[in-house]
């Protein structure tokens, strides 16, 4: 009974979408699946490593020993004791080598995912205030970005222009804004016809105020959403790059680069090529099962 | 026309104000048409009056509403407010003038954001504009919660939390803490229970009579109109098809289409039932319109002449203007 | 006819193929100057004043374009700086290897990817639905290239079934199209599955329901057809995502089509053949595209009522 009346009250509020702050994050934690639980705490134990990447790496990622190379740890039935994931084909410490890489794969999709999630948005709602002719131009370059798959767009980018990380990052920024600008327009030219907007506007409020102060919190359920799905294609783009040798440049090193460098001694030492991939894999996976779980939950109407 | 409308100063004048909306047509080089919302108002609403605008849905009165506080750009005409066009205003003065004229929505839900607390919305116009700092700003929205007799505690809820009822409050309280002159209220009560709506026109009406505010309102409802207005035109397919005084149009409607809409609510006219006259057949479509006046396909006194020619307004005397042939021509 | 639909579609893609053809040549004109990364370190002035009047690149950069459409339209990308080779002699060898692989890809992803979809709509909440759509998440976000080296060190290195590298033979082709196949049926089938639950939700599945249709009527000659306009969609917008991957598997499995002619090109900033094969995939890309909105405009009669307000 009472019961149903609660199950009443849960499901009024979201549809309305409209429930109080707290009371939703209370309530969304409560029922949290154990798999998702895994995921986070995977998705918390990576970023915990990524920020305090310092503490966490025993040597230096960038010390060679030639006279160690390709040792194989205790672990794997070998005999290297000082190196807990053994070394590289330098030499070098590979668990260093790997956290340094989880910083790096995660640093460069954390502001990859947040550039593009501002550009997009911003371009977005940009082309639903001005309409006429700005919208159409920003359509015809979602429309282009559409026909141009970004891994192509990439190389061609790199190829003239080189590369270093700041503007790899940015580069990493371009990928799916085309999906938030599609996104964010509709949903902003949907909202300039609620009451609210018109309403606001009609107080004398600039577009600014308006977009930032009301639109944005109204519309941010369904870009958390997208922000959620894009970062592990995020990790990907990054990843597929490095792996091309195209991405991070030595001696920085990324999970992908990693890969690509284990991969000529699969016979011999597979870990160093499964283990990056098994990284990349695991925190990819998580961040999609988290994104589908997260859209499900905070609001059952959006399906895409 | 009268001396005494003269010496009352005019807050708003529309002169001839006209609204089409383009089409879209999904053939390639097909001739544009358009929707004819507004076509040819012209009407003044005097400072300190309750200003009532009637007719069924979509005769244009929501539009008229729009082009009053510049929401829209009419095709033709324009809006004079405190003598200054408003359309023609600096963006400066335009946001300046937002302070004068606020509006009231039928959907009150959907005139307030559904993510921000009520009290941080009537606080909203203050921001925009500047006024006072943040511990006063407070305070002023305490006090225009007191004014719309609702209680401090309504400050930190959420809209999607109150009532019909206490929505429209707060979205009076909204408009009314910039202090404004015109409040133009769009079918304001027609969206809550009948209980509350008593409630809210008195509101109103203590309102109007406390801060000597000037009212615009727009309503399908006879009998609000007739509780609250002191003048009021009626509208029917983007025309203003009668204008007079509240008691002078009840007392002797001339138009046969305000004769039909008052007739058609039994306690407007208490002395006769019979006396009700029933409309046949539906408006004309506002795209296609036909020759002569719009209302003749649905007058029960239609004659050959009101299907050649459209009628203008004439002002009959005693302020009381009608446009219709079968009364102007006597 | 909807005949404004699809003039509005067509127009639209012309003006993205041009956007592209201008972007790919302003770009390149702009940061680039190949008199001093072809000639040698030690060529004078003169020399390159010469070079430049031979390769046309002392007019304006609006002739240039010019000449360089009316090359593309004839055939002519210019030549390879790395051999000297023609360009299109060099793409149009690597080409039909690559629209092979992506073809048998796209065939594998929809003859495994649609009945799974579909069998996980039929088949709501049961255990093969869950299995399906876990192993179509697992799909997607497993990165293809380590999802390739795995299948090389499991069928190549460890139980020799496979080729690693190559593309001579039909088993040379097995990996690679099941690397690129595998994560695209993935999405298919998810995609296909939330299309056909929508389309079953609707009232005209109820109403054939209720008029005692049987199950496969019902599935079959109204589900299915309704279902076909989102999925032909996602197909065809996914067209990119899998030339993008491919480019990485080609790498993987040195399948020597044109994703590995321009990682490599890319690494020694062989610019002609980057610009050409970039334009090349972007053209057919826009193809593609225009290729869905058509058979959408198709299928979907209702597109005729919304095609005024995009």
């Amino acid at each position: 009974m009472s019961d149903n009346v609660k199950n009443e009250k849960v499901q009024y509020e979201v549809l309305s979408g409209v429930v109080g702050q707290e009371s939703k994050i209370r309530k969304v934690f409560r029922k949290v699946p154990p798999l998702i639980m895994l995921c986070m705490a995977w998705l918390l134990f990576m970023f915990i490593v990524a920020i305090f990447w310092e503490s966490f790496a025993p040597m230096d990622y960038e010390a060679q020993d030639l006279g160690n190379r390709l040792s194989v740890p205790a672990i794997f039935g070998g005999s290297d004791t000082t190196h807990f994931l053994g070394t590289d084909s330098l030499g070098r410490d590979f668990l260093s080598r790997l956290i340094r890489s989880i910083r790096t794969s995660l640093l460069i999709a954390f502001c990859g995912t947040l550039i593009t999630a501002v550009l997009g948005t911003t371009l977005g709602f940009i082309a639903a205030h001005f309409r006429g002719w700005v919208d159409e131009a920003i359509m015809m370059l979602v429309d282009f970005q559409y026909s141009l798959p970004f891994m192509i767009l990439a190389l061609l980018v790199i190829a003239f222009f080189g590369n270093n990380v700041v503007f790899f990052v940015f580069l990493l920024g371009i990928e799916g804004w085309n999906k938030y600008a599609r996104m964010s327009r509709g949903m902003a030219l949907s909202a300039q016809n609620n009451g609210y907007a018109v309403a606001i506007r009609q107080l004398g409020a600039s577009p600014f105020r308006l977009y930032t102060k009301h639109i944005l919190p109204n519309v941010s359920n369904i870009l958390i959403v997208e922000l959620t799905l894009n970062f592990p294609q995020k990790i990907l783009a990054e990843t597929s790059l490095s792996f091309l040798g195209l991405g991070v440049q030595p001696p920085d090193t990324s999970l992908g680069s990693l890969l690509s460098f284990g991969r000529a001694y699969m016979m011999t030492n597979w870990w160093l090529a499964v283990i990056p991939g098994l990284t990349i894999f695991l925190t990819t996976l998580s961040m999609c099962l988290l994104g589908d779980w997260v859209r499900d939950t905070i609001d059952p109407t959006i399906r895409k | 026309m009268s001396d005494t409308a003269d010496t009352r100063e005019k807050l708003v004048e529309a002169k001839g104000l006209y609204k089409h909306y383009a089409l879209k047509s999904d053939k390639l080089f097909a001739k544009k048409r358009y929707l004819k919302a507004v076509d040819g108002v012209s009407f003044d609403i005097y400072k300190g009056e309750f200003f009532g605008v009637v007719g069924e849905s979509g005769c244009g009165k929501s539009t008229t509403a729009k082009l009053v506080l510049d929401m829209e750009h009419p095709t033709k005409g324009s809006v004079l407010f405190k003598g200054k066009e408003v359309g023609k205003l600096k963006p400066k003065e335009w946001r300046a003038i937002r302070l004068d004229m606020q509006m009231i929505f039928q959907d009150t839900l959907g005139a307030l954001d559904p993510y921000m607390c009520v009290g941080k919305q009537i606080q909203e116009p203050l921001e925009i504009h500047n006024i006072g700092d943040p511990k006063k700003r407070k305070q002023m929205v305490l006090d225009i919660l007191d004014a719309v007799s609702l209680k401090p505690i309504f400050y930190d809820r959420y809209p999607h939390e109150l009532s019909g009822g206490q929505r429209q409050r707060i979205v009076l309280a909204r408009a009314l803490i910039v202090k404004p002159q015109l409040l133009v209220c769009d079918e304001p009560i027609s969206a809550l229970d009948v209980s509350i709506q008593a409630q809210v026109v008195n509101l109103f009406k203590r309102i109007h009579k406390e801060l000597n505010l000037t009212f615009m309102f727009i309503s399908h409802d006879l009998r609000i109109v007739k509780h609250v207005c002191n003048r009021i035109i009626v509208m029917y397919l983007g025309r203003v098809v009668e204008e007079a005084e509240s008691d002078e149009l009840f007392a002797n409607t001339l138009h046969p289409y305000s004769q039909a809409l008052i007739s058609a609510v039994p306690s407007l006219t208490p002395d006769s039932q019979a006396k009700r006259i029933m409309l046949h057949g539906d408006p004309p479509n506002p795209i296609d319109l036909p020759k002569g006046c719009r209302f003749a396909s649905r007058c029960p006194k239609c004659t050959p002449r009101c299907l050649e020619a459209e009628p203008e307004l004439v002002d009959m005397g005693n302020n009381h203007k009608v446009a219709c042939f079968l009364v102007t021509d006597k | 006819m909807h005949l404004k639909y699809f003039l509005m579609k067509t127009l639209r893609a012309l003006l993205t193929s041009l956007l592209l053809v201008v972007f790919v040549f302003f770009v390149l004109g702009i940061t680039w100057d190949p008199a001093q990364s072809m000639l040698p370190d030690d060529a004078t002035e003169e020399d390159m004043v010469e070079f430049r009047a031979m390769w046309g690149l002392d007019k304006p950069l609006i002739e240039q374009f010019w000449v360089y459409c009316k090359n593309f339209v004839h055939g002519d990308f210019g030549q390879s700086y790395k051999d000297g080779r023609d360009v299109f002699e060099i793409i149009s060898q690597r080409l039909p290897k690559t629209v092979w692989l992506m073809g048998m890809s796209i065939i594998f992803s929809i003859i495994f990817g649609l009945p799974l979809g579909i069998y996980a709509a039929l088949h709501r909440n049961s255990f093969g639905d869950r299995f399906v759509m876990g192993a179509a998440v697992f799909g997607f976000s497993m990165p293809n290239f380590f999802l390739g080296i795995m299948f090389i060190l499991l069928f190549s290195m460890k139980l020799h079934w496979l080729p690693s590298a190559g593309s001579d033979t039909w088993l040379h082709l097995l990996m690679p199209m099941i690397t690129i196949g595998l994560s695209r049926m993935g999405s298919y089938a998810r995609y296909t599955r939330s299309a056909m639950l929508n389309v079953l939700s609707k009232q005209y599945c109820i109403t054939a329901k209720a008029k005692g249709a049987s199950r496969k009527r019902m599935v079959y000659l109204h589900a299915l057809p309704n279902a076909a306009i989102p999925i032909v969609t996602v197909i065809g917008t996914s067209i990119g995502h899998m030339v993008g991957g491919g480019v990485v598997i080609e790498n993987v499995f040195a399948w020597p089509g044109i994703g590995r002619l321009l990682v490599t090109s890319v690494a020694v900033r062989d610019l002609p053949v980057v610009q050409a094969i970039v334009i090349i995939l972007g053209l057919s890309m826009v193809l593609a595209n225009l290729l869905v909105d058509f058979t959408y405009g198709l299928l979907d009669p209702r597109i005729r009522v919304t095609a005024g307000d995009k």
